[in-house]
């Protein structure tokens, strides 16, 4: 049966899209039939992410609105066969979208995919709303820091209270990916704690994403950060969550700090 | 003695680990706005109901009512301030 999940945070430049196309790209891996679309509409960038940007002819918008089919504007992946990218217009603005013909369109996606995972803007507005709107599932993208986990907390208010899910009495199932992790600011107590974190949002965690180079070289080079190096560590981060949300049982890895071979050799602690 | 302490465990001045102040910051935040989220703006209400009652009372100006609430850990405090005109009191002599 197909699910829904929305890609969400409140905050913005947490790390929303990297992830959507990181674990889009892992589910795709595991031979499902993935679709990622983007929700934020003027401020496209899963398109950029996903190296599909020179090839979108009709988006979201053009959909909903009915001036394109959903078969004109889904946009395959060229690496992997079941990977599709539905791209947000960059011309329009939120307000072109409306919630009929979103449910519209996200019943015709359930109908042929198996994960529909929607890339909610930044923000409490029309189009963050739209994007959690049918959702089934929901992975709130928070960083250890002070602002980010109040979002995650208005969110979470939200996921519970706004959502079609939520009005008919069920849930939303929700997970934490705690991304842009350094463990060498953890090591210094100058990061709040995925413990403290994971208390205050009372919400389980679906995997830890180290802050990393590889998640910049990666939507460098228009490529998941899953495919483009799959050995990395936030790739390897991703791949674990990805199974957790599969429904395998997993260890979680806290990324701990590289120590420098001379520091290892001279019995320096991470100061 | 020098080269000594280049290779010992030479660590730069203790700063106090922040992670726990932002801890604490978030949680009484968070418990102050998950109970206020979905009702109406409670400062606003109080505002309007206080105004309301004063007045049937002692002829006022709005604009010199103010209410602030400041949160706490175990307690919060709700402050009242009223500006009153001087020579109120034949108003309230009036309706008394």
């Amino acid at each position: 049966m197909a699910k829904v999940l929305v890609v969400t945070s409140g905050k913005g430049g947490v790390g929303k899209t990297t992830s959507t196309a990181a674990i889009g790209a892992e589910l795709a891996k595991a031979g499902k039939k993935v679709v990622v679309v983007d929700f934020d509409i003027g401020l496209r960038n899963l398109d950029l992410v996903m190296g599909a940007e020179r090839r979108v002819v009709f988006d979201l918008i053009n959909v909903v609105q009915g001036v394109s089919k959903l078969s004109q504007a889904l946009i395959r992946d060229k690496r992997l066969e079941t990977l599709w990218l539905l791209p947000a217009s960059q011309t329009r603005d939120k307000d072109a979208l409306n919630e009929e013909g979103v449910g519209r369109v996200i019943s015709e996606l359930r109908e042929t995919y198996d994960w529909i995972i929607c890339d909610s803007p930044a923000g409490i507005e029309r189009g963050a709303m739209l994007a959690m709107r049918f959702a089934d599932e929901a992975i709130i993208v928070t960083n250890p820091e002070v602002s980010s986990v109040r979002d995650s907390d208005r969110i979470i208010g939200m996921l519970d209270a706004k959502t079609v899910k939520a009005e008919n009495g069920e849930r939303v199932n929700k997970h934490i990916l705690i991304t842009r992790y350094d463990p060498a600011r953890a090591a210094r107590g100058e990061m709040i704690s995925i413990d403290d974190i994971l208390e205050i949002l009372a919400t389980p965690l679906l995997g830890i994403i180290p802050e990393s180079q590889d998640v910049l070289r990666a939507s460098n080079v228009g490529s998941p950060v899953t495919l483009n190096n799959p050995a990395s560590t936030p790739a390897r981060a991703y791949s674990d969550a990805t199974r957790r949300l599969l429904g395998e049982t997993i260890a979680m890895m806290v990324p701990a700090e590289r120590k420098g071979l001379i520091n290892l050799l001279l019995g320096r602690r991470a100061a | 003695m020098s080269m000594f302490r280049l290779f010992s465990n030479r660590r730069p001045m203790p700063v106090p680990a922040s992670a726990p102040i932002a801890r604490e910051r978030l949680q009484i935040l968070l418990a102050h706005e998950r109970g206020l989220r979905g009702q109406p703006d409670l400062l606003m209400l109080l505002r309007e109901e206080i105004l309301s009652v004063v007045s049937r009372h002692v002829a006022l100006d709005p604009e010199k009512v103010m209410v602030r609430m400041e949160r706490g850990r175990n307690v919060s405090t709700l402050e009242v301030d009223i500006e009153l005109p001087n020579g109120f009191e034949p108003a309230l002599a009036a309706t008394g």
